[in-house]
């Protein structure tokens, strides 16, 4: 692999802070979100949870550099672009969209797999409160 | 009733919430108390003969040292011409055999062909491996395609191993054995099942965790033998599955009969249309 294969590979990868608390400046909100312990929101609780957590993103990022590599910087850039006015159609926060483009795009249309059986969305037994959430969603919150 | 902590929608797939209340309620118990998840402690045995392949599988599923199920089925229907044998947790096995079911179900619509036992190979690997072994399904992959007789195995962490006669289980070192002296290439059809037989009889006399009937699945380009049991047990408990109790049973000590009494308040008839 050359070096320039290495440092791209460096770059790509997503930083750890996937855990950190969600508040201001990244400091635990206790008034909506409870107290909470360091250790919890420092280091993950199974092993398998951070990986999870950034499955895709990674598959992408390794998909588009080794595409990068191969083809030139357009061919990702292209895709890219597909993929970011993919994910604009959604419904709003509080409403399951169906991500039908998004998942044509990455051609997991025709494919079964846990995220489509366990913890569906549909049938989430927590509901959130509709204004709160496009407040969020927004950056307003 | 909308919760005001909610801010997202909660993320489809393995839910993780879980995880840090049951490490510190392992450490409530004091070690070695937890309920253990059903494994199947199970001896399966794969061979492939002159026109197919052979599946064998004991139907024992174990609960730490209960007998949980006598008639598991470990054999799982994957493709019209691919089975696969399951051991470790069942319900993984199960899971995961479905979810490669319907996959492989879904690309043979798409495409109109029969899918192909290195498909579901390959599927079962880049799937197990994501998992970094948690989900714990060693799983026996054979089937007969336009490419020929295939047998692998997938362990959980997703290595392959393909070779023309395999075990797995708790029980596998003892079926190997028997498989290890028996095998010559291109077996007749009686003496392969005879062959996976044998050698899942020595998995069950020779493994707690193996036990009770023996499941046979004979996959050729005809089509799938699927016999279960091939061989029952000697140990067999009559009970019955419904206890049925015929009418008399019960003595009667008193019969007491009160008439209700009906009247006739309204009368409409509405006419059926028939035409």
């Amino acid at each position: 692999m050359n070096s320039r294969g290495v440092s791209a590979h460096l770059k790509d990868s997503v930083p750890v802070a996937g855990l950190c608390p969600q508040g201001a400046y990244g400091v635990q909100d206790s008034l909506r979100g409870g107290f909470s312990s360091v250790k919890n929101e420092l280091l993950p609780s199974h092993p398998l949870e951070l990986s999870e957590k950034n499955f895709h993103l990674n598959q992408d990022k390794m998909n588009l550099s080794t595409l990068r590599n191969i083809q030139g910087l357009h061919a990702p850039l292209k895709l890219q672009m597909e993929y970011r006015a993919a994910r604009q159609i959604q419904r709003l926060p509080f409403l399951q969209s169906s991500h039908l483009a998004l998942d044509t795009l990455r051609g997991s249309d025709d494919v079964i797999g846990f995220e489509d059986i366990l913890s569906d969305p549909a049938q989430s037994e927590m509901m959130g409160e509709p204004h709160l959430m496009v407040e969020y969603k927004l950056g307003l919150l | 009733m909308a919760l005001s902590n909610v801010l997202e929608t909660p993320a489809s797939g393995f839910n993780f919430d879980n995880a840090a209340r049951n490490s510190a309620l392992e450490g409530l118990f004091g070690g070695g108390q937890t309920p253990k998840p059903l494994k199947t402690g199970t001896t399966i045995a794969g061979v492939v003969f002159k026109d197919g392949v052979v599946l064998g599988a004991d139907t024992r599923a174990t609960s730490s040292e209960v007998v949980a199920d006598k008639q598991c089925a470990k054999i799982h229907y994957i493709a019209p011409n691919i089975y696969c044998c399951g051991a470790g947790t069942a319900a993984d096995t199960e899971k995961t055999t479905e979810l490669l079911s319907s996959n492989l179900a879904i690309f043979s619509l798409n495409s109109g062909r029969n899918p192909r036992v290195v498909m579901g190979v390959n599927i079962l690997q880049d799937m197990l491996y994501r998992y970094h072994g948690q989900i714990g399904a060693n799983l026996i992959l054979g089937g007969v395609d336009c490419t020929g007789n295939h047998l692998y195995s997938v362990g959980p962490y997703g290595s392959v191993n393909k070779v023309p006669y395999l075990t797995m289980g708790s029980g596998d070192l003892a079926a190997l054995g028997i498989l290890e002296d028996g095998f010559r290439p291109d077996l007749e059809l009686e003496k392969a099942k005879e062959l996976v037989r044998v050698a899942i009889h020595a998995g069950i006399m020779s493994d707690l965790g193996s036990g009770n009937n023996i499941d046979i699945c004979v996959i050729t380009k005809e089509g799938v033998d699927y016999i279960r049991p091939y061989r029952e047990s000697e140990y067999r408990d009559n009970r019955k599955m419904k206890y049925k109790y015929r009418p008399g049973t019960t003595p009667v000590l008193t019969e007491k009969v009160v008439p209700l009494k009906l009247e006739v308040v309204q009368e409409t008839v509405q006419q059926m249309d028939t035409a």
